[in-house]
């Protein structure tokens, strides 16, 4: 009597204890904790998919996350995953619906952005972004021309000179092409104006739009992709036109040329839909029909 | 797909990938609601040049690129990129033979 009187409690308890396992908050974070950074960890051995279904939800302060199965998404940090706008979350939430059988994380571009925004793991500030990203100007790759051969040096011009008009047309600045090995000389106005622009950006803009400039290895490119002038594919064309010219010439290499040309692209393109998704805001203003 | 300058091309090209990624169920992800939804809204509007529209266009098409630019480039890893070495029990399969096995572990082994 007493020993089935205890297995009722220890049954009682545990539906409690399970109960309760779902409004006690602390406990739970740390083993979420603990096992995304087990997630991340290992980043060389393969994981395995380990959720069923994608959602995201919002949280407080307006900010969305997102949910594998009924656990929240962390970054590899610890932190919780927010971010600021339900466009962005359903860009991160597709990605990772994407995944089959095994994870894998250089397929998730935006994922990654995010993370590093949220990270924030070298600890930098605005400055230190925009410095790094003008350093790129003096070594750009549209102001970079060659002598020879002809056919090439053409190409560059017809291509490569329009982009150049409208930037200096849009912001007002001088930069010049130069073909000799130190590159061109860009005055500290136009430096100047270039800065003032970037600090412009809120820091999750900004660090999508310096990791544009770190994949296309140009400063005006960027900027035409992020103002609309340029498409993604026609950017990545530009940035890669001297390769581009060689494949004409010599043929194209499947595993090699095109792989890198897609991979750039998917790059790039994640990371201007992050910075025009980071800076956004959209507001509905319904005009009233008038018959 | 040669040129996507019309909205109606670029959305049936983003729910093409989407249906390639999910599968059959693709309705049902919030991805599909969620495009949907932003073709939608931004068809109607007042002015002859819309300057929205034509922001939300280019940044459907950035969205469109990096989905099939993510699927070629995953194709081609697949294809042409190293699926690793074989295990040793797959390596002695291979002739035929299979590993010894040992009571208790090997020496160095715990």
């Amino acid at each position: 009597m007493l020993r089935s009187l205890v297995a009722l409690h220890c049954r009682i308890g545990q539906t409690v204890l399970s109960h309760q396992r779902h409004h006690v908050q602390p406990h739970q974070n740390l083993i979420h904790h603990l096992h995304n950074a087990r997630c991340y960890g290992m980043a060389t051995t393969e994981r395995r998919k380990f959720y069923e279904d994608v959602s995201i939800s919002q949280g407080e302060g307006g900010m969305y996350e997102i949910n594998l199965d009924r656990r929240k998404l962390k970054t590899p940090g610890g932190k919780l995953f927010t971010v600021p706008n339900e466009a962005l979350a359903i860009a991160v939430a597709t990605e990772w619906d994407a995944q089959k059988d095994t994870l894998k994380f250089y397929t998730m571009h935006m994922s990654t952005l995010c993370n590093t925004a949220l990270d924030n793991p070298t600890q930098r500030d605005k400055e230190q972004m925009i410095a790094s990203a003008l350093k790129y100007l003096e070594t750009d790759t549209i102001c970079y021309r060659v002598d020879e051969p002809p056919a090439l040096v053409e190409l560059q011009n017809n291509e490569w000179d329009p982009v150049l008009e409208w930037i200096e047309k849009r912001y007002n600045v001088v930069i010049g092409s130069s073909s000799n090995i130190l590159g061109p000389e860009i005055p500290e106005e136009t430096k100047e104006t270039f800065r003032q622009h970037l600090n412009s950006y809120n820091f999750w803009a900004l660090t999508g739009l310096e990791y544009v400039i770190t994949q296309l290895k140009s400063v005006i490119l960027s900027f035409g992709m992020v103002d609309r002038y340029l498409t993604v594919e026609q950017a990545v064309l530009l940035s890669r036109l001297e390769e581009e010219y060689q494949i004409q010439r010599w043929g194209n290499v499947e595993w090699a040329h095109d792989y890198d040309m897609y991979e750039l692209r998917a790059r790039t393109a994640a990371g201007a839909l992050f910075v025009q998704l980071a800076s956004e805001s959209s507001t509905v203003k319904r005009k009233i029909l008038q018959d | 797909m040669a040129s996507l300058n019309s909205p109606l091309r670029v959305c049936r090209s983003i729910l093409r990938e989407l249906r390639a990624l999910k599968g059959p169920e693709y309705k049902q992800t919030m991805a599909y609601n969620y495009v949907l939804e932003q073709f939608r809204k931004n068809q109607v509007t007042g002015e002859r040049y819309c300057r929205a529209q034509q922001e939300a266009l280019h940044s459907s098409l950035t969205y469109l690129c990096l989905l099939s630019s993510t699927r070629q480039h995953m194709a081609l890893h697949n294809l042409y990129h190293g699926k690793g070495e074989r295990s040793t029990e797959e390596a002695a399969g291979l002739v035929g033979l299979r590993l010894p096995t040992q009571p208790g572990g090997k020496g160095w082994e715990k």
